[in-house]
């Protein structure tokens, strides 16, 4: 491992000036507080400073001129930030949610699976809950992905102003869904009377009387399906470009091959298209459902915590938060990462196996 | 990485660190003194018009009491006090408790500080300071535990408020008067069949959490102030399951039906309270805070002329009932500057302190004795209830329920409202929401 050792003094002075730097700011931080303009950014100013020690120390692996050991010591500090904060939390999640803990003050006495048990158990919010996101994630997939493969068949057919097009699909997503929630509320306005805007106020003007709806305040189940709307209009652009990039990936000789033995364009669609975007089908749905089962702002913005419009991450966030039951909210976080577990991990092996047999 | 990229990025990580060590060595904290406190550090969720004022207003005043302490205002934006108090968790988890915070007296303050051994008792600052011989007596015991007062209230703002539009009644052809005709319910909904006649929505409401607040008033309004109270107690004694709550739940029911049906899509209260002097509704029952909303001017009110625009009545059936709320400040366990905590104590207890602050944040003093010239129209009015009625505390603002428990009422109320029928399955949600939290055995 060592075999190979080029000592290069600047290098090693750099290495050496770095180290002593970043142990001195890190000692000397630890002791004093770094205030600027009234914002106290110790903590970062500590972590930058560790940095430094550890650039330091790379710098001397480096003169080791092994690349393993150099990928290893700079994969490190990333690898070590996400085994901390983002499987150490989901441990810490899954730790709390089987405790009493109920309060502001931690207790961590043992509680088994009670609070899952409270969610299954008679709990007819969390019927709700698990109805209302079914609902949401069904109608979100199917509406994303009808939409989004028209407009692609559409933009495929190569006319003019293509690049404008997909840019005015694409558009809406980059806008947060909290946005996005608070103008389809204000549009999908279910007043009626002198107070009467929105859509619902386009519609009387065409007097398309019948078109006016109750949107989202439709007594439930139905009022859940409103919210498939926002969703659907943001992301289908999005689906679009997913399936475009498929359609560009299949090669032109196949669509000529099936031209000259007489396929119609539809029958190019029905036989060669479709059949060999089913991957990218699978991508997008594994995207969406991801985004639909942890869905919390654009609900949120639209039903301002309503009950026959709650999701699990609005019963998470008031059980925990409002109500600091923190036990149960920890539950509620932990069977919403399991649903989105059950989904992504079978890709995720899936494409890790292709992807070791090519 | 070539080398040249890499010599660029290690000397730009020397320069950042040796400026950082500057500056970190230029600002060394002040060392905490044990005696002869230097700063006073309390935190608030007070950053909003108005209130930030009367904050400011009461800090002058601690200033020119107290010169040689310095006021750190350590007060947090946004969420309605949500982000302070997640930021509060945070720093009480870490040991680091500012010397006094801000908190809904009541139960959000008990079951959260008191129960969990952070906050001190301050029978010592009541009796010195003179505040229990000017609080009504009927409040001591909502801010208390076991005969020990844990908070300073500072302001009072009222629940059970009545907001009306004189002008949709007169044209309904009501004749009644809210603000005595309105002893019991049903008076209330015989009115609200005439003004449903006449096309209008009787009673509006807002975002979900504006229907607990409706449902306290409404059972207040059926029950009375004292079997309210027993549904507090330790063991309660009125019972969940019982008669009363039920008379209560189809009141509420009733109530409901009277109300817009878009109600669960509007974002917040103001909106409710908008279509009462918009005209389309003739009711609101809402806290007193919507009076500044009602008559501030632009551009955080609507700058109408109370009683010919909107007017305002005790919510029906709870005439002479003050149902309250209360933003106070405890004294924690290991403030860094007790003395100085204490110094702030006093000065929130104080009628200059108080006097300084309620005017500009809307809300009427705690202590009876203040000087009511300084207040408006609606905050003098107030003021007289509170010295004279049976003061009661509130369910959505944190008076009498743990948050815990208020949370699952409030998820039962939302289940009732997408169907008013179950009238049955609510009164057994709150059976279970009582015995959840531990207080029905």
């Amino acid at each position: 491992m060592f075999r190979k050792f080029t000592l290069r003094v600047p290098v090693l002075c750099l290495a050496l000036v770095l180290i002593i730097v970043g142990a001195v700011c890190v000692v000397v931080l630890e002791k004093t507080q770094l205030i600027i303009a009234g914002k106290n950014i110790t903590s970062i100013a500590i972590l930058l400073c560790g940095l430094v020690f550890y650039a330091g120390i790379v710098l001397i692996i480096s003169m080791f001129e092994n690349e393993t050991m150099l990928s290893i010591a700079l994969l490190l500090p990333s690898m070590v930030a996400v085994a901390i904060f983002v499987y150490g939390f989901i441990g810490w999640s899954i730790r709390v949610s089987l405790t009493q803990w109920k309060g502001l003050n931690p207790n961590y006495a043992w509680a088994g699976l009670k609070q899952y048990y409270l969610l299954f158990n008679n709990n007819p919010r969390f019927v709700i809950d698990v109805r209302n996101t079914g609902m949401f994630t069904v109608g979100f997939i199917l509406g994303c992905l009808i939409i989004g493969l028209g407009l692609a068949i559409l933009l495929d057919q190569k006319l003019k102003g293509e690049a404008l097009f997909r840019g005015i699909f694409l558009f809406p997503m980059s806008i947060s869904f909290i946005a996005s929630g608070v103008v389809w509320g204000w549009l999908m306005n279910p007043a009626t009377g002198n107070r009467i805007t929105g859509l619902n106020l386009i519609f009387q003007k065409l007097g398309l009387d019948s078109l006016i709806s109750l949107w989202h305040s439709t007594p439930q189940p139905w009022g859940m399906a409103f919210t498939v709307l926002p969703a659907v209009w943001q992301l289908s652009g999005f689906t679009m470009a997913l399936y475009m990039g498929g359609m560009r990936s299949i090669s032109d000789d196949l669509r000529e091959a099936a031209r000259v033995d007489g396929a119609s364009e539809f029958q190019i669609y029905q036989y060669i298209i479709l059949p060999l975007l089913q991957p990218v089908t699978l991508s997008a749905v594994i995207i969406l459902a991801h985004m639909s089962l942890k869905i919390f702002d654009l609900i949120v913005a639209l039903g301002n915590k309503a009950i026959s419009l709650d999701v699990p991450g609005i019963y998470m966030w008031t059980t925990t938060f409002d109500g600091t039951n923190y036990a149960q909210g920890a539950a509620i976080g932990v069977l919403m990462l399991i649903s989105v577990a059950v989904l992504v991990i079978p890709y995720l092996i899936n494409n890790m196996r292709t992807e070791t047999q090519l | 990485m070539s080398n040249k990229k890499m010599y660029g990025f290690v000397a730009f990580l020397v320069i950042a660190a040796t400026i950082l060590s500057a500056c970190g060595t230029a600002t060394p904290t002040p060392a905490p003194t044990a005696a002869g406190s230097t700063e006073v550090e309390v935190f608030s969720w007070w950053v909003g018009p108005g209130e930030a004022d009367g904050l400011a207003a009461m800090i002058k005043i601690f200033n020119a009491d107290y010169p040689s302490i310095a006021f750190v205002n350590a007060a947090v934006a946004g969420g309605a006090g949500t982000n302070a108090k997640a930021v509060l968790a945070t720093r009480l988890a870490a040991g680091d408790p500012p010397d006094s915070w801000q908190a809904h007296a009541g139960q959000e303050t008990i079951a959260n500080y008191v129960a969990a051994g952070q906050v001190l008792p301050l029978d010592d600052l009541f009796a010195s300071t003179g505040l229990t011989s000017v609080l009504p007596a009927t409040l001591l015991p909502l801010i208390s535990q076991d005969g020990h007062p844990y908070s300073v209230p500072v302001n009072i703002h009222r629940s059970n408020v009545l907001w009306y539009n004189p002008k949709v009644l007169a044209a309904a052809g009501v004749t009644a008067n809210p603000k005595t005709d309105f002893a019991t319910l049903d008076a209330f909904f015989a009115v609200c069949d005439q003004v449903k006649a006449a096309g209008k929505i009787c009673l509006s409401l807002g975002a979900p959490w504006t229907a607990i607040h409706l449902f306290e008033n409404i059972m207040i309004g059926t029950i009375g102030a004292a079997k309210w109270n027993g549904l507090w107690t330790s063991p309660p004694t009125t019972d969940w399951a019982g008669a009363d709550v039920t008379a209560g739940i189809a009141n509420f029911a009733k109530a409901l039906s009277y109300t817009n049906p878009d109600a669960s899509t509007l974002s917040d209260w103001q909106t409710a309270s908008k279509m009462v002097s918009d005209g389309d509704a003739a009711f609101n029952i809402m806290g007193d805070w919507a009076y500044g909303y009602f008559a501030n001017a632009a551009p955080n009110g609507l700058a109408l002329t109370p009683h010919t625009d909107f007017d305002w009545a005790v919510a029906p059936g709870t005439y002479g009932v003050f149902n309250f709320l209360s933003d106070s400040f405890v004294l924690p366990v290991g403030a860094k500057h007790p003395d100085a905590a204490i110094d702030w104590l006093t000065v929130a207890a104080s009628k200059a302190g108080q006097e300084a602050f309620n005017p500009l944040k809307g809300s009427i003093c705690a202590r009876t004795d203040c000087n009511q010239a300084l207040f408006s129209e609606y905050s003098q009015d107030a003021a007289k209830d509170w010295t004279s009625n049976v003061v009661v505390g509130s369910l959505m603002h944190g008076v009498v329920a743990a948050p815990a428990w208020a949370t699952s009422i409030g998820t039962a109320i939302g289940l009732f409202q997408t169907d008013t029928t179950q009238t049955g399955s609510f009164q057994v949600a709150l059976v279970a929401a009582c015995a959840a939290d531990g207080t029905c055995k």
